[in-house]
């Protein structure tokens, strides 16, 4: 087997194992396992009140 | 009992600020240049010639306003999911006034004549190390902010942003490969030649695409619009899986900027059929922005923010449709070269990319001056109107232009000569152009309006940095 083979099996080696960890990573998202973490995660966004007080002396927010 | 530490907005509000004057900025000189090919009187000099102030506009739009959005959004996000300052504040500063110096230089130098002629990576070779200096700056910043956040989940925006920063260092760096020959005239050469060098370009062009214009805003919207729907990522899973899938395909695209040219027939090939397994990672993402909203489809109606939102997950679901077909050799050969790849390209750019920063910037001005909304909401919603309206006058006449020029130019008389000589397509298409003019004034007006209620939201307020919060999980 030249270089040049051997290269190329290298190629076809690292599509193949790509293709492997993708199914993995699929397998392992959609297992129960990663479900509550993937929860928890989710709420990160929501769970963080980014609002300013409203100014004092403003009765609440209006909106328009 | 809370710290009294507060995030770190400053540079937040700087990008956020320039968002919107280098999208003026950059439509303007794309209004300019759209009229050039209306008027060719308007090339009146060579400074101001319509080959020098395309890549002008490009640049302008795509790394000084798109650029700006993602730096003031990914700072923003990245402090606000990980519950910490930023790390290296000094370094921050350094990657905005070293990114409006980029700016400002490429400004100069792309009018002057200077470029390496490689389309969206003209800069010439001082310019090109200061953004690869300014880039690892920024993942500094970005990826210390990540190592010391206080909850142990890295937020799905935050991958996404992640990607993005490290795709474009790996690509910039890469194809800015280049030999200097001068200091006086900025001249340098490839370090590929000849066809490698076409492939290295495209492979660089089409992940600008796929990361630059792609995956930064994808972790805008997995922040910006459960926040602003007030409701989780439909499927947070989904947001997983598509993120692995655009990392694993959009690499393996770009040979389909190069069909029917000097590169191996096989690579276009394979270039087709990684464009096309693309459209299922990009409606992955389309789909789970816009799932998010079920059972909170009212809010539609009354938050102007939502529907920029909303609206550029659309757009982005019909360009990573049409990309895809492009992509296909066949309906390719009709399409290259034509301004059909225009209309596209905006159809992404204005619908997609620019409506979703314009959301996420509306989100963010009031929270970054200690306000809950923007000065008016009203003048948000005639903004969002005018902006989608320039959008479909732009997008379908350059579809029809595009498809027109096309046909005239594969036209064979019996004979085998050319049915149409190549002005009459040219002055078959000067109608699609004055529309398209007419969509990209009326784009420009909506980020003027926008500069305006920037302006009256922030004025007579102090700049506001936010207290940090204790994360909720740290109480369980």
């Amino acid at each position: 087997m030249n270089d040049y083979d051997l290269v190329n099996v290298l190629r076809s080696i690292v599509v193949v194992v790509g293709l492997l960890c993708f199914l993995g990573i699929c397998i392992w998202a959609y297992s129960k396992h990663a479900r509550a973490g993937f929860d928890e995660a989710a709420q990160l966004p929501l769970a963080d009140d980014d609002l300013p007080a409203p100014p004092a002396g403003k009765e609440g927010m209006t909106n328009g | 009992m809370q710290s009294q530490a507060t995030y770190d907005y400053k540079v937040v509000r700087q990008f956020a600020i320039m968002t919107v004057v280098w999208g003026i900025v950059g439509m303007l000189v794309g209004v300019i240049v759209a009229a050039q090919l209306v008027w060719p009187e308007l090339n009146v000099h060579e400074y101001l010639h319509f080959g020098r102030l395309r890549p002008l506009h490009t640049n302008a739009v795509i790394f000084a306003f798109g650029g700006s959005a993602l730096f003031a959004t990914s700072f923003y996000v990245v402090q606000r999911t990980c519950h910490t300052r930023l790390f290296a504040p000094g370094l921050a500063a350094f990657v905005f006034w070293g990114w409006q110096l980029i700016i400002v230089a490429a400004a100069v130098t792309l009018p002057l004549g200077f470029t390496t002629g490689k389309e969206y990576a003209e800069l010439e070779w001082p310019i090109d190390i200061a953004i690869a200096v300014v880039w690892v700056a920024y993942a500094i910043v970005f990826f210390g902010t990540l190592a010391i956040r206080k909850v142990s989940h890295i937020y799905v925006a935050n991958w996404f942003y992640g990607a993005f920063i490290i795709a474009v260092a790996l690509l910039h760096i890469v194809n800015s490969a280049e030999v200097p020959v001068s200091f006086t005239t900025l001249k340098s050469y490839s370090a590929y030649a000849g066809t490698q060098d076409a492939m290295v370009q495209w492979w660089y062009g089409h992940n600008a695409v796929g990361f630059f214009l792609t995956a930064g805003f994808l972790g805008m919207m997995y922040y910006f619009v459960p926040k602003q729907a007030n409701r989780p990522v439909y499927s947070y899973r989904l947001s997983v899986v598509h993120f692995w899938a655009l990392i694993f395909t959009y690499m393996w695209a770009g040979p389909h900027h190069l069909h029917y040219t000097a590169l191996p027939s096989w690579t276009q090939s394979v270039g087709m059929l990684f464009s096309l397994i693309l459209l299922a990672p990009s409606w992955g993402g389309m789909i789970n922005g816009i799932m998010t909203l079920s059972g909170a489809w009212h809010k539609l109606r009354t938050d102007p923010i939502l529907k920029f939102l909303v609206t550029s997950l659309s757009f982005y679901g019909m360009s990573t449709f049409e990309g895809p077909m492009m992509s296909v050799k066949t309906v390719n050969s009709l399409s290259h070269y034509t301004d059909w790849t225009v209309g596209h390209v905006h159809s992404g750019a204005l619908g997609w990319v620019a409506l979703v920063s314009i959301g996420a910037i509306y989100f963010l001005l009031p929270r970054l001056y200690g306000k809950t909304e923007m000065y008016s909401v009203k003048l948000i919603n005639t903004h969002f109107w005018i902006a989608t309206i320039g959008i479909v006058l732009y997008v379908a006449s350059m579809w029809i232009a595009g498809v027109m020029q096309g046909l005239y130019w594969r036209a064979f008389d019996v004979d085998g000569t050319l049915t149409y000589t190549f002005v009459e397509g040219v002055k078959k298409s000067y109608p699609f152009w004055t529309i398209r003019l007419v969509g990209g004034a009326l784009f420009l007006v909506g980020m003027l309006i926008m500069f305006y209620n920037m302006l009256k939201t922030i004025a007579g307020q102090r700049a506001y940095d936010a207290p940090i919060v204790v994360p909720a999980a740290a109480h369980a």
